[in-house]
């Protein structure tokens, strides 16, 4: 039997009924984790902490009748770019390639304060900007179901690490389409929350106003289980929402209670006529299973790639400015400080990472702040009247989280544009702000299954939550 | 100076460190003179992944300026980034506040003239660069504590006009305890912007960093005024710039010209929300504003019949205003000590260069002193040097108490303080509860005995006349 293709609560189920130990199951995460060592999904890993961690909670568990939580004792890896005490954080960047936080993030204290075991740092692009994995310091992380596809990205280490069944569930980070992306690439669950849902303390930030911590899961059930011990106010958030978290388990399908949006604004010419299909099937599989389909219009959706670059660009610029070798991270000789601002930033960030630096900092300069990041922001703003005025009369939407199956590495590297035009289909719900979960469904082309984007309503993660979980089932 | 054809213009603005316990986004403590790099944390020091939480004290303490400049509160008002690279600066941009500040549209007289403030609003400090010859080192404990930045609109005509502003300001500063305002400690910064118009001609304006003293402040203007002067006589244009106050040769200096004038980037800063201020804790601010400088001059005036000059000075001034009116209620020729406060105690301090807290006389000490002189207890042609001895703690009061002709005359003074003999009344209206009864019920024939208790009490040591006083204030009150 494979115990890391189980769900969370059934590895639960052999410990207490001592046919697994803890112990048993980090060693075998680091069995495959040196198995799957090809794919280069970990850019640290904490193994000695680990099975002291693991001891320590297969110790305690034998003075106790009851697992005391779902996630005592569960391994989870966490990209690279959320801060995890005494450990490196890199953001797969050569600028951080030794730095140490001294500090853990809200979302890795709360699930350590559940116990969970993380055991390694994921891969990713650069300062998470990518969407192939390939912007790495440290080398691209493949695709576990053909490795010579690229998982995705930004979060590509973790949607790899989660497909290739090394953890049951993953942090990422979501940006763009960061964790939607790499998991519908990977073949498995990825959920954005709603911005403010979960604390960004401790989230290295790419695009402050966009930037979200999400899970990877193979199981719905999984998803929510973390999701909800991450959420909540975190009072060293101020973004963070003082809302309620509700209690995403049990899941209850919702398939036959919402009205659910379909949009032909999310189908462009450019997509896969493959993929088109399939999603028509799908749709026909949804309403004759009861769901009720509601043709909604996002007329303004095309927009959003351009929105978002122009935003997410700007505050990176002022985000990565930090970056001057002057406190931590990558050190060098020079001869006064100007010279050492160039090395240190020249050397220590990668192409990509520059190109967005170099425009976000043409967007804010002077007379050209209201023509690039103005522009933006208003942008944004209709982009998430759209979205309002759609949820006025349906409850959730559903639309393909890719334009395109997964590529080949390489492919799209020598166009910046048509690796950015990867996100066309999430960046409009990160600029509303809004929950998605992406979820493979049944279909496959070339071995690669195809996924859907449930986008809900702000706070609304319940609702995906239990409608996801609907079409797990079928 | 000739300045007849000429008109000088001169805006400023003000930095200030506003006194908070905390920095103004982390919990580090926000003082910075301690071993460098000691009150630092990750927020700070801007690591990655950190994020800024804000001080609501600082809020408060910068509406309270605002609110004694007579500002329009912003109900609405947002922080930005304002982007540079400079060691000092951990994040790579400041977080201040920018298209809405804090507060806005206020003014404060000088001397009737109304200077209008355009702007009031929160901000964060840097660190502070230490060169050595060898090489040049950060400390990192300033970075983050909260300032409040004042812009004026370019009222001011003078140099005159300005350091009163100053003076002014840094007194409101202190009476509201809002900052220490030490313009030598760097805790109150002001950086005038100065432009002249002759004739036809005008020059941009020009604007002077490094200025850490008010007589540094005028003699910058004053040498600016003259530079500009000259130039414009000539006809020349002068551009605008950023300067340096040289002290040593006091004259200013280019530090940067127009053309490399730095594009900051501003930014609405997306980790901070808006800051909403109602109207409950703006009324709640009010409340705590007690009495401004210019309300407390008047009551001065009024209460001890104080001379309008003797009181600009002694208003200047929180603790020598508070010194004073503790002073008023020990003593009985309330004349005599104003005159003696204003002239040989302040000219103690004057000589020894020290503020009031550093007055080696307590206030209970000098009461005594002068209330033996209004009794002519000190021998005439002594006083001064008593009274200097003393206050090179040469002599205690206690000295002259025992001197023998003061010692034969036993009652008509006190080395006892106020708060003593409050005590002992206290002690024996407690004690005698049914005199006191009696007393409330309208027979005050018994306060003779109540008075007689005390002063046995006291060992005859206090004038029954004044104690009889203070125990009729005493059950007045109640
Ligand atoms: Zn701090």
């Amino acid at each position: 039997m494979d115990i890391l293709k189980l769900k969370i609560r059934d590895i639960q189920n052999l410990i207490k009924r001592k046919e697994l130990s803890y112990m048993e199951l980090i060693k075998e995460v680091f069995k495959r984790i040196e198995e799957n060592k090809d794919l280069n999904a970990f850019i640290s890993l904490f193994e000695e902490k680990a099975i002291k961690k693991a001891k320590e909670c297969d110790k305690e568990f034998s003075e106790m009748k009851e697992v005391p939580n779902l996630l005592f004792g569960i391994p989870i890896a966490v990209k690279d770019n959320i801060a995890y005490a005494q450990e490196r954080l890199t953001c797969a960047s050569k600028i951080l390639k030794d730095f140490v936080s001294p500090y853990s993030a809200t979302a890795v204290e709360r699930l350590e304060e559940k116990r969970a075991i993380i055991v390694g740092k994921t891969n990713l692009d650069e300062f998470a900007m990518g969407s192939s994995n390939e912007f790495s310091y440290f080398g691209p992380c493949l695709n576990p179901i053909n490795r010579e596809y690229v998982p995705g990205g930004s979060s590509g280490g973790s949607a790899s690490a989660v497909g290739a069944n090394i953890v049951p569930v993953a942090l990422g980070s979501d940006t763009g389409g960061s964790v939607r992306q790499p998991a519908a690439f990977c073949g498995v669950c990825g959920l954005k929350p709603t911005y403010g849902r979960v604390s960004r303390f401790g989230l290295v930030a790419f695009a402050s106003s966009l930037d979200v911590i999400g899970v990877f899961s193979k199981y719905v059930e999984d998803c929510a289980l973390v999701l909800q011990t991450i959420s909540g106010y975190d009072e060293r958030d101020s973004t963070s929402a003082n809302y309620p978290v509700p209690n995403y388990l049990p899941l209850k399908s919702n398939l036959e209670e919402l009205k659910v949006g379909i949009s032909k604004d999310f189908f462009f010419e450019e997509m896969d006529t493959s993929l088109i299909k399939i999603y028509e099937d799908f749709f026909k599989l949804l309403a004759k299973n009861g769901v009720r389909l509601y043709e909604v219009s996002l007329p303004t959706m095309k927009y959003g790639i351009y929105a978002y670059h122009l935003i997410a660009t700007c505050e990176a610029s002022s985000n990565l400015a930090r970056y001057d070798g002057i406190r931590y991270g990558l050190n060098m000789e020079a001869k006064d400080i100007d010279e050492f601002y160039k090395k240190i930033r020249s050397e220590g960030f990668g192409k990509e990472v520059k190109r967005r630096i170099v425009l976000g900092t043409y967007g804010l300069s002077k007379g050209y702040y209201e023509e690039y990041y103005g522009i933006g922001v208003k942008a944004r703003k209709i982009i998430s009247q759209d979205f309002q005025r759609a949820f006025e009369r349906v409850d959730i939407i559903l639309a393909p989280p890719s334009p395109t199956l997964p590529f080949k590495l390489g492919e799209k590297l020598k166009d910046p544009i048509k690796m950015y035009l990867s996100d066309i289909l999430t960046v409009p719900i990160s600029l509303a702000g809004l929950p998605a979960l992406s979820i493979p469904l049944k279909y496959k082309i070339d071995n690669f299954p195809i996924s859907i984007q449930i986008i809900g309503k702000p706070f609304c993660e319940k609702e995906i939550l239990d409608f996801a979980y609907g079409i797990e089932q079928l | 100076m000739e300045l007849n054809n000429y008109e000088i213009i001169i805006g400023l603005e003000i930095h200030c460190q506003l006194k908070t316990k905390s920095k103004l986004f982390c919990s580090c403590p926000a003082e910075f003179e301690r071993e460098p790099n000691i009150n630092v944390c990750p927020v700070c020091l801007g690591f990655p992944g950190t994020l800024p939480v804000l001080n609501k004290r600082a809020i408060e303490l910068a509406l309270k300026l605002a609110l004694a400049l007579n500002c329009e509160i912003n109900r609405k008002s947002s922080f930005a980034r304002k982007h540079y690279f400079y060691p000092d600066l951990p994040k790579g941009y400041q977080i201040t506040q920018y298209k809405e500040p804090l507060a806005y549209n206020g003014y404060l007289l000088i001397d009737n003239k109304k200077i209008r403030i355009r702007r009031v609003h929160l901000e964060e400090d840097s660190g502070k660069l230490i060169h050595t010859p060898k090489e040049t080192l950060i400390d990192f404990n300033r970075a983050g504590v909260p300032l409040v930045e004042i812009v004026t609109e370019p009222d001011f005509r003078s140099p005159k006009e300005v350091t009163s502003f100053i003076e002014k300001l840094r007194t409101i500063l202190i009476y509201l305890d809002i900052s220490d305002a030490d313009m030598e400690k760097g805790n109150l910064r002001c950086e005038p912007n100065i432009s002249l118009r002759y004739n036809n001609l005008s020059s941009e304006r020009r604007e002077i960093k490094n200025l850490n003293s008010i007589k540094n402040v005028y003699q910058a203007l004053e040498y600016e005024i003259e530079y500009q002067k000259n130039l414009l006589e000539k006809g020349e244009r002068i551009e605008r710039a950023t300067l340096l106050w040289n002290e040593k040769e006091r004259r200013t200096e280019i530090m940067r010209a127009k053309e490399e004038e730095e594009d900051y980037r501003y930014f609405p800063e997306p980790d901070l929300p808006s800051l909403i201020i109602d109207e409950e804790e703006i009324l709640k601010i009010k409340e705590e504003i007690k009495e401004l400088p210019e309300e407390r001059k008047n009551r001065l005036i009024r209460e001890y019949n104080l001379k309008e000059e003797f009181a600009e000075i002694i208003i200047k001034d929180k603790y020598l205003c508070d010194y004073y009116e503790d002073l008023m209620k020990l003593v009985k020729d309330k004349n005599l000590a104003t005159n003696w406060l204003i002239n040989e105690v302040l000219r103690v301090l004057n000589e020894k260069k020290i503020k009031i807290n550093e007055f080696p006389l307590k206030i209970t000490e000098l009461a005594t002193f002068l209330n033996l002189l209004s009794e002519n207890k000190i021998p005439r042609g002594k006083v001064k040097e008593k009274f200097y001895q003393l206050a090179e703690k040469k002599i205690k009061i206690e000295d002259i108490l025992k001197t023998t002709e003061i010692k034969q005359e036993k009652g008509s003074f006190t080395q006892i303080t106020f708060s003593d003999i409050e005590k002992v009344i206290e002690e024996v209206l407690a004690q005698e509860k049914e005199v006191v009864e009696k007393y409330k019920k309208g027979k005050k024939g018994v306060i003779g005995y109540l008075i007689g208790e005390v002063v046995k009490k006291l060992e005859g040591k206090v004038d029954p006349r004044e104690i009889r006083e203070e125990i009729i204030k005493i059950l007045e009150k109640d």
